[in-house]
């Protein structure tokens, strides 16, 4: 399916996605309630067939977070951008994708841990790098680690 | 004395027991340290545990400039080092929409490939000294050596380069390169066939690995299990294939596919890697054209705001790269999708019901390298 094809398709089953310019991929912002619902139906309806989660990042904006999911069919061979913004910074949470691409698991992790992106649902959200106990996030803009980050 | 003897006798076979496999375990090739759950010998799941050597890579690209960053990828998957500089330089020079010499990407993926056989060396000593075959670690390293010495002798560095830079190459190749690489491959030809009669046919080495640890082609998509280890399975999934970059367009070579997507696939995939490797070398290293090894670029690298992602094919599988840029010389974020996270991530699928004997042979097939993971 081409890009503008895709578009129409993404718009008609989340139609308050937010479409946003970007050169490389076709990127859309969803609503974090609706996300789970548009995974399922990416990966399992055939004209979509998106199977392949190449990349999930999470992003501090500062005013909120993000997730940002890299998506590719590997037979239609179609890629998709979408992107997740929690509503508060520090109580908000997005749904798990990884009951729908399971190497989603460790990376939700590693986004709670450095980022502190709650997910709904997951089986095992611990922290992966860090110890137990690790005060703060520290990929956040905010963080301050007097101790092991040196200010050149 | 009386109660010791009335103690009730646990039946060992039935109690689920757990252990820990690692973070020094020789088999686990650095420090990832496996909480695997056994019932007898057979495993019933295991839970990683990773961050041992985190240093936070992905922070201290939001200080650094461009430039410096390449010199933080060598640090991740420390056998693919080129191939990880690799994935940098092209995401600047996309950004900034600059155009690199020819000269400069027949170099590049003539490096690349000398750099993917160098690592796939290594993992075949250290699979060969996993199952307890230590001939094959003098062999393999005795060759790897002979590409580390022509790195050395172009670039001044054995492991990590550093060699590419945004806009092309820190210096020009050696006078002796191209003849050195083809000596190295003339030399090879010979030595992979020696590879083949010690392990490749070893009776012991294919009855520990044929069907253990089996991925099928649908979870090998789900986990991301990319590179050699996710085309044993069936996936299609060479970056070098489906979204060219460098000259691998004009080379001709093929994406090896295996089915079975066991440990012995795994193995051969690797194996049969190297020559395909070779043979893109062969074609490149006579043509390579003359002309500038860097392009004009300006002193100070600016990507402009947005967001880029720029995808390679590293020794294991896919190496993404994202960045968001707000403008400045430093990116906003920079987040690595390293290939070695993901194919860590089906290893608890994988090892499921077989033996802990069977784990050490899966994990070396799966060729993890534990910076790449922590980053």
């Amino acid at each position: 399916m081409d890009n503008a094809a895709l578009k129409e398709r993404i718009l008609g089953l989340v139609p308050d996605a937010e479409y946003l310019e970007n050169k490389q991929f076709l990127t859309f912002v969803i609503p974090p309630a609706k996300m789970h619902d548009l995974a399922i139906k990416l990966k399992f309806e055939t004209d979509l067939a998106f199977d392949y989660l190449f990349c999930l990042s999470g992003v501090d904006m500062v005013k909120y977070l993000e997730v940002v999911y890299h998506l590719e069919s590997t037979t239609l061979t179609h890629q998709l951008v979408l992107k997740v913004r929690t509503d508060d910074r520090e109580n908000g949470s997005v749904d798990t994708v990884c009951d729908i691409w399971r190497t989603a698991e460790l990376h939700e992790r590693e986004a709670y841990d450095l980022l502190g992106i709650r997910f709904n649902n997951h089986p095992d959200l611990r922290r992966f790098f860090l110890e137990e106990g690790w005060i703060g996030h520290p990929l956040r803009k905010d963080y301050v680690d007097e101790v092991n980050i040196v200010e050149l | 004395m009386k109660e010791i003897i009335n103690l009730p006798v646990k039946n060992v076979e039935e109690e689920e027991y757990h252990i820990n496999m690692g973070p020094q375990h020789p088999s686990t090739h650095g420090v990832l340290r496996l909480v695997v759950s056994l019932q007898g010998e057979i495993v019933k799941n295991l839970k990683p545990h990773c961050g041992y050597i985190h240093r936070g890579i992905e922070k201290m690209c939001e200080k650094d400039t461009y430039p410096q960053i390449i010199h933080l990828t060598d640090r991740m998957d420390y056998l693919s080092a080129h191939i990880n500089n690799h994935a940098v330089c092209l995401l600047v020079e996309n950004a900034l929409e600059v155009e690199v010499p020819e000269r400069v990407k027949y170099i590049r993926t003539i490096i690349d490939e000398l750099n993917r056989i160098a690592s796939h060396q290594l993992w075949w000593c250290s699979f060969g000294m996993d199952l307890g075959g230590l001939t094959c670690y003098f062999y393999g390293l005795r060759d790897r050596e002979k590409i580390l010495d022509i790195f050395e002798e172009s670039f001044g560095s054995r492991l990590l380069h550093s060699y590419y830079t945004p806009g092309g190459l820190m210096m020009d190749i050696h006078p002796n390169f191209q003849q050195r690489v083809k000596d190295f491959i003339k030399y090879f030809r010979k030595k992979i066939k020696d590879y083949d009669k010690i392990l490749s046919g070893n009776i012991i080495m294919h009855e520990r690995t044929r069907g253990v640890g089996v991925l099928s082609k649908e979870d090998a998509i789900s986990y991301g299990v990319t590179g050699p280890s996710g085309r044993a399975s069936g996936f299609s999934c060479d970056v070098r294939k489906h979204h060219p970059y460098g000259v691998y367009e004009k080379a001709d070579f093929k994406e090896i596919l295996g089915t079975a997507g066991d440990t012995l696939t795994r193995y051969n995939m690797r194996m049969l890697e190297m020559r395909e490797s070779m043979k893109i070398i062969e074609q490149l290293i006579d043509n390579i054209p003359a002309g500038d090894y860097i392009a004009k670029m300006k002193a100070v690298l600016k990507l402009p705001a947005g967001e880029y992602y720029q995808r390679v094919e590293a020794a294991r599988g896919e190496l993404g790269v994202y960045v968001v840029s707000d403008g400045n010389k430093s990116p906003y974020r920079m987040k690595f999708r390293s290939p070695n996270f993901s194919n860590l991530s089906a290893l608890d699928h994988m090892s499921r019901g077989c033996k802990i004997a069977d784990l050490v042979a899966i994990g070396g097939s799966l060729d993890y390298v534990i910076p790449d993971i922590d980053r």
